[in-house]
Parts: C-alpha cells; sequence; structure tokens
C-alpha cells in the first residue's frame, strides 16, 4: 500500500514549490519557445519588433477585459455582458466625440460613468437580489444588445486624430495600449494584496456563507468587482473605438470577448468558483492566447481551425492545474475497510 | 424498546394533503409558477390577438416551439447535475450540416443518417462528460472549447456557406403533421416527438437515475460517499444533453436550411428556459417539465411581443428584464420556502393554504 502512494506525494511535493501562477508562466514560457521555434521554421523572426508589437498589441484589449472579469469571478460571481458593455461605451464615446479633440474628456467620462453604472446594476442584482450572476449579468447583456441594436444600426461618430494616438503610438516595443493594460492590472494586483475590499473580495468568493458570519459585508466587494469590470470592459471598447476610429455596434460580440475572457481567466489558474487565483495568471493566460493567435496566423492556418487548436489548448491546460488540485488534496476515507470490518463485528 | 414499536405503529402518510393542496403548493415554487407564468402569457397572447386562439394556430406554434423545448430539457439533466453545456449550439449546428451533407438527396441514407447524427451527438456528450468528470476541468470551460472546436470544425468542413437541404423524407421529422385530427385539425410531429420525450423524462427523472442525478447536482459529495458513481452519472447527464440537442438539430433542419449557423444562441436560450423553469444553477433543484414550461413560456413571451407590435430589435431587452425579474422571485421564493420550515412559518401563511407543508413539495419531487 505503502509503495502505492509513495510516488504520488513526491511528486506533488515537487509539484506543491509551485503556484497555479507558476505552471501558467512556464505554459507561457513554452509557448513563447514553442512560437518562436515554428515562426522560424516558416523563415521569420518570432521578436523581431514587428512582430512582438503585434502580439503586445493583441493582448491589450482582452487583457483589460480579462482583469475585470477575473476580480468578478474571484468573487464568485461571472460577467457575461462585457461585450455589450464595450461596444455600447464605444458607440456612445463616439457619438459624443463627433471628430472633436476637445469632446474627448467628456466622452470619456460619460463612456465610463454609463459603464460604471452598469456595473453598479449588475453587482446590485448579484449581491442583493441574490441572482446567480450567469443570469443577471447574460440578462443585462440581453437588455444592453437590445438597445444598442434599436438604437445604432451601423457605424457611427468618429473619433478625433488625437484620440486614436492611444491605439497606434508605441513606446519602444511596447504599444500604449498594452502600457495602460498593465497599469490596470497593477492597480487591481494592489486592490487584491493592499486593501481590505481586495481581502473581503477573495472571502466572499471563497465561502459567502463564513465571510458574511466573520462580519464582512458581502455586497461590497461584489458591487466594486462588477463595477471595476464594467470600467474595464469601457476601456477595452474605447481602446477598440481609438482602434477603429468609429463606433461599431457589434464590436464586442464579434470577439466572443466573454467567453475567451473567462477561458483567458481559467486558463490563467483562477478558480471558476471564486475564492482563489489572481490577476498575474490571468495576464500570462492572455499572453498565451496572442502568442498562439500569432504563432497560427504566421503558419497561415486555416481560420476556421484555429478555434480547433484554442479549445484544445484550454482544455489541456486547465486540466493540467486540476490534476495537480486532486494530487494535493488529502486522502480522505483512505481505508473504507475499517469502518466496514467495524460494522461487521457489530453485528 | 417500547417507543421503538410504538414510532414503528405510526405510518407516516405519504402525502401531506390532499392532491389539490399539493398542487397549490407546487404551484408556490418556482418550478410551478412557470405553468402559470406561461398560461398567463398564453392568455394576453389570444386577448392581443384573437386569432392565436384558434386551437390550429396553437398546436402550430406548439409544435414551432419543440426544437427548444427539446434542447432545453437536454440543458436540464445537465443543469441538475450542477453543470453548464455550452457546446448546444455547436452540436445542432455540426448535425444540421451532416444532414445536409451526408445524407442530401439519397433517402436510402436516411436512416444511416440518423444513426451517424446519434452516434455522433453521443460521442461529443461523452467527451464533454469525460473532460468534466476525469480531468476535473469545469464544465463551463470544456463546454466552451467544444463549441470553439466543434464550430470551426464544422466551419471549416462546409466553407461557412450554406447547402442544400436534405430530401424531404428526411425533412418530414420536423415539418412533417398528422392530418385529419378533430378540433386542432393538425399535429406535427416535432410535437409528438416532445411528448414522448417529455414522458420518458418525467419516468427516468423518476429512476434511480434520475433521484441519483439530482443527488449528484445537490452534493457531489454527499452522492459519492452514499455509493454513487458521480463521474458516470455526470457523464450520462452530458450525453443527454448532446443528443437532445441532436434531436433539435433533426428537427430544425426541417423548417431552416443548412447553414452553419443554425442553431446559434440555443446554448443561452436553453439555460435561460431552465432557469426561468425554476431549476436552479448549480444543481440539485428542479422539475425538468418546469424547464419545458419555461421554453414555451419565453417563446410565448416573443410570440405577444410580436403581436403587440414592439420592434424586433427590443425584444433582447424585454428578454433580459423578465430573466433577471424572473430569477430574483424564484431566488426569493426559495430563499423562502427553505425558511418555512424552520423558524418564520408565518410570512408565508397569508398566501398559502397549507402553512405546515414542512418539506415544500416542490418540483424536485416530480409529483404534482
Amino acid at each position: 500500500m505503502s509503495d502505492i502512494t509513495a510516488p504520488p506525494p513526491a511528486l506533488s511535493k515537487r509539484l506543491g514549490g509551485l503556484t497555479a501562477t507558476g505552471i501558467v508562466l512556464i505554459v507561457l514560457v513554452l509557448a513563447v519557445v514553442l512560437g518562436s521555434v515554428l515562426t522560424a521554421v516558416e523563415g521569420r523572426n518570432f521578436f523581431s519588433t514587428g512582430n512582438l508589437r503585434d502580439i503586445l498589441a493583441a493582448t491589450s484589449v482582452l487583457g483589460f477585459i480579462a482583469i475585470g472579469q477575473t476580480l468578478v469571478i474571484l468573487g464568485g460571481s461571472l460577467d457575461l455582458s462585457v461585450p455589450f458593455v464595450a461596444s455600447l461605451t464605444g458607440v456612445v464615446a463616439a457619438g459624443i466625440m463627433a471628430g472633436e479633440t476637445g469632446n474627448v474628456a467628456p466622452a470619456l467620462l460619460a463612456a465610463v460613468g454609463l459603464a460604471a453604472a452598469i456595473g453598479f446594476v449588475n453587482g446590485v442584482v448579484v449581491s442583493l437580489l441574490h441572482v446567480h450572476g450567469f443570469i443577471a449579468t447574460l440578462g443585462m447583456g440581453l437588455i444592453i444588445s437590445g438597445y444598442i441594436a434599436s438604437n445604432y444600426q451601423g457605424n457611427t461618430g468618429s473619433a478625433p486624430r488625437s484620440f486614436r494616438l492611444i491605439g497606434i503610438s508605441f513606446i519602444g516595443p511596447i504599444p500604449v495600449s498594452t502600457l495602460i493594460m498593465l497599469g490596470c492590472a497593477l492597480l487591481a494586483i494592489l486592490l487584491l494584496r493592499r486593501t481590505r475590499t481586495g481581502h473581503h473580495l477573495y472571502a466572499v468568493g471563497g465561502n459567502p456563507e463564513v465571510a458574511r458570519l466573520s462580519g464582512v459585508r458581502t455586497s461590497v466587494p461584489i458591487i466594486t468587482a462588477h463595477v471595476l469590470c464594467s470600467v474595464l470592459a469601457a476601456f477595452a471598447g474605447l481602446l477598440l473605438l481609438a482602434r477603429l476610429s468609429v463606433g461599431n455596434p457589434t464590436i464586442g460580440s464579434q470577439g466572443q470577448y466573454d467567453l475567451m475572457s473567462i477561458a483567458a481567466v481559467v486558463l490563467g489558474g483562477t478558480l471558476l468558483a471564486g475564492g482563489k487565483g489572481n490577476i498575474t495568471g490571468t495576464i500570462a493566460g492572455v499572453a498565451i492566447f496572442a502568442v498562439m493567435d500569432n504563432v497560427m496566423a504566421v503558419m497561415e492556418v486555416a481560420p476556421f481551425l484555429r478555434d480547433v487548436v484554442r479549445g484544445a489548448v484550454i482544455v489541456a491546460a486547465v486540466a493540467v492545474y486540476a490534476r495537480r488540485s486532486i494530487d494535493r488534496r488529502p486522502a480522505r476515507f483512505e481505508r473504507p475497510g475499517v469502518l466496514d470490518a467495524a460494522l461487521q463485528e457489530a453485528r | 424498546m417500547t417507543s421503538t414499536t410504538q414510532t414503528r405503529a405510526v405510518t407516516l402518510p405519504a402525502y401531506s394533503h390532499g392532491i389539490g393542496g399539493r398542487m397549490a403548493a407546487s404551484m408556490s415554487t418556482p418550478g410551478g409558477a412557470i405553468f402559470l407564468l406561461a398560461a398567463a402569457l398564453l392568455v394576453a397572447t389570444i386577448i392581443a390577438n384573437p386569432n392565436f386562439g384558434d386551437p390550429g394556430v396553437i398546436i402550430r406554434f406548439l409544435g414551432r416551439t419543440a426544437p427548444i423545448a427539446i434542447a432545453a430539457m437536454g440543458q436540464y439533466y445537465v443543469i441538475v447535475a450542477g453543470e453548464f453545456d455550452l457546446s448546444m449550439a455547436a452540436v445542432i449546428a455540426a448535425q444540421v450540416v451532416i444532414a445536409g451533407n451526408y445524407i442530401g438527396e439519397d433517402t436510402s441514407r436516411n436512416v444511416t443518417g440518423l444513426v451517424l447524427m446519434l452516434l455522433l451527438g453521443a460521442f461529443v456528450g461523452l467527451l464533454n462528460g469525460l473532460a468534466t468528470t476525469v480531468l476535473q476541468v469545469p464544465s463551463f470551460i470544456v463546454t466552451l472549447a467544444m463549441m470553439l472546436a466543434l464550430t470551426g470544425l464544422v466551419r471549416h468542413l462546409s466553407g461557412g456557406a450554406a447547402d442544400a437541404p436534405p430530401n424531404d423524407d428526411f425533412r418530414q421529422m420536423g415539418r412533417g403533421v398528422v392530418k385529419g385530427v378533430p378540433v386542432v385539425e393538425v399535429i406535427p410531429y416535432p410535437l409528438i416527438i416532445l411528448a414522448v420525450l417529455c414522458a420518458a423524462a418525467v419516468w427516468l427523472m423518476r429512476r434511480p437515475f434520475g433521484r441519483t442525478l439530482i443527488a449528484v447536482g445537490d452534493s457531489p459529495d454527499a452522492a459519492r460517499i452514499a455509493g454513487a458513481r458521480v463521474w458516470w452519472v455526470k457523464t450520462q447527464a452530458f450525453i443527454l444533453s448532446s443528443l437532445a440537442a441532436t434531436v433539435a438539430g433533426v428537427l430544425l433542419v426541417g423548417h431552416a436550411g443548412v447553414h452553419p449557423t443554425v442553431g446559434r444562441g440555443y446554448e443561452f436560450a436553453a439555460i435561460t428556459a431552465v432557469v426561468l423553469g425554476g431549476v436552479v444553477l448549480g444543481g440539485g433543484r428542479g422539475w425538468v417539465l418546469s424547464a419545458v414550461a419555461g421554453a414555451f413560456a419565453i417563446e410565448l413571451l416573443f410570440t405577444l411581443l410580436t403581436v403587440l407590435d414592439i420592434d424586433a430589435t427590443w425584444r433582447d431587452s424585454v428578454r433580459g428584464v423578465i430573466i433577471i425579474v424572473a430569477v430574483a422571485v424564484a431566488a426569493r421564493a426559495w430563499t423562502r420556502g427553505r425558511r418555512t420550515g424552520s423558524a418564520t412559518p408565518s410570512n408565508s401563511g397569508t398566501s398559502d393554504p397549507s402553512p405546515t407543508t414542512e418539506p415544500v413539495p416542490g418540483t424536485n419531487t416530480g409529483g404534482i
């Protein structure tokens, strides 16, 4: 018996030093190595400035949304309304800007304020009305999509050149948009590690009932997370506006940002049930997607087959952490024979 | 010793109330209230448009709604076991494309094609189930990945373009009717298929499998310790869900053409219907026919909105509001139902004719 059980603890102890984030980072390094090899086979340089710019730029939109999604998922909820929030803020901001540089500030304020209001409603419905986050935000997404479909038929408004610069300027090889995204990630990490709300968010996500009995006001962190998630989705919408220079009412749903952001969060090692995970892993998850897409684009994989590869990679990667957590779970009811024997004896 | 014999002598009644009382009690649960909601919507639609009151029109409406109701039934098995199935729409699209390309005009392939589609459905469900239970990947992610992979594969193989529909014999399953029926004139085949599947589902949920499924959804740990094979029960639920999507696809081929976008949005529509039917996300509560009623309620709502001349673009918004309100009310009702037994029986006493109803004969017991 002991011979059989001996190897797994040794393995888990070796892996035990690694956090889930560590594994994600290793996967990311593997993806980069594999990507550079495959790119080299195609006769191109993975680390050329142009290619690095492409990859980093590709991380920014999904990155914004995935950071917000991480906060919401840590709190045990979900946000399926993000693509519609991104579309809505894009068209609203484009309408207010109308190509004038002077209108940029009010447009940004309106977009962020609108998103914050949507997030607030989401948070209230989830935490105070006790509606499952899946349903609450699915419903909110439908409401917004109905509003967009009724009021915006095609592309509307336009972004002035000064605003479009955000989408196209670089500092070295790093796009400004990615830097802003990383700044948001840093702020989110500080929120989770250094503030009371952040700690409460973990507590509520882990077990809302225990958190409540411990004196945590459970609704506050949930509402905060939902507001931040919607605001970050608005940032993504504004960035898409800066890149497209017109407000497109379907840009969010085209990108499938709701499901892809959840996939990136889980790929980053955050538990879908909440209470465990971090932002670093999410950013690594987003980067893995970006590297994967870039390599497939370089190798000219047929567009529809890319989704097949994405699906396989997501399941395979998440299966790795899941197996790990099984190994680390202490063995309970290891010898059911004892109980059986006792019962037999009693009879 | 004496106390033991005494307790044995008192046989507890199987039910605490007569059939009327139990029906009234179950109508106050979310799973029962959906039937009232569906009936109210039907009445409202008939008032707004008297033509809809014609039995022939209603029966055709029910036939058109059958695919989504069947999909909701499949989703029910997965949700009540505490999981999600987001791959439903992709399965429908795959089946529709297979029907167009493999069966096509060749009537001799109808049976083999149908068997092939059912096998593929079962295989997809098996993959979903095994990845969820054996690899321990959350079903949300597994079925999301399956959705991506299957949709990508179908679009790659079909080139993303429409194909010719299969032969008319095959399409009869989705569009055919039994003629010459009194009162309602016709009975669409899809409605018959739905009725058979409903009966089978009610029977299945009363079998040990159904009981175990609900137990697994309520608490997988408790079910495992009690000796249930959790992985196999959950995998079966996924297989049933994919098979339901397959049947929905077969019926949809009769109405729609063959295109990889057929069935788009069915996964969320089915989840919405199930949740509207009072089935709790996270598993363990809900009745399968309530999920079916939820599907009809949503379609009736759409019909009502059309009759009332509301712009099609606003439909989504109305649907969103209805979902949130319904689930918020249901959350209240389940909480209240749980508390009546322990501490505060008074708050439901005014409306409930039987305040002593302790275990709340809810829809999870399968009885009326």
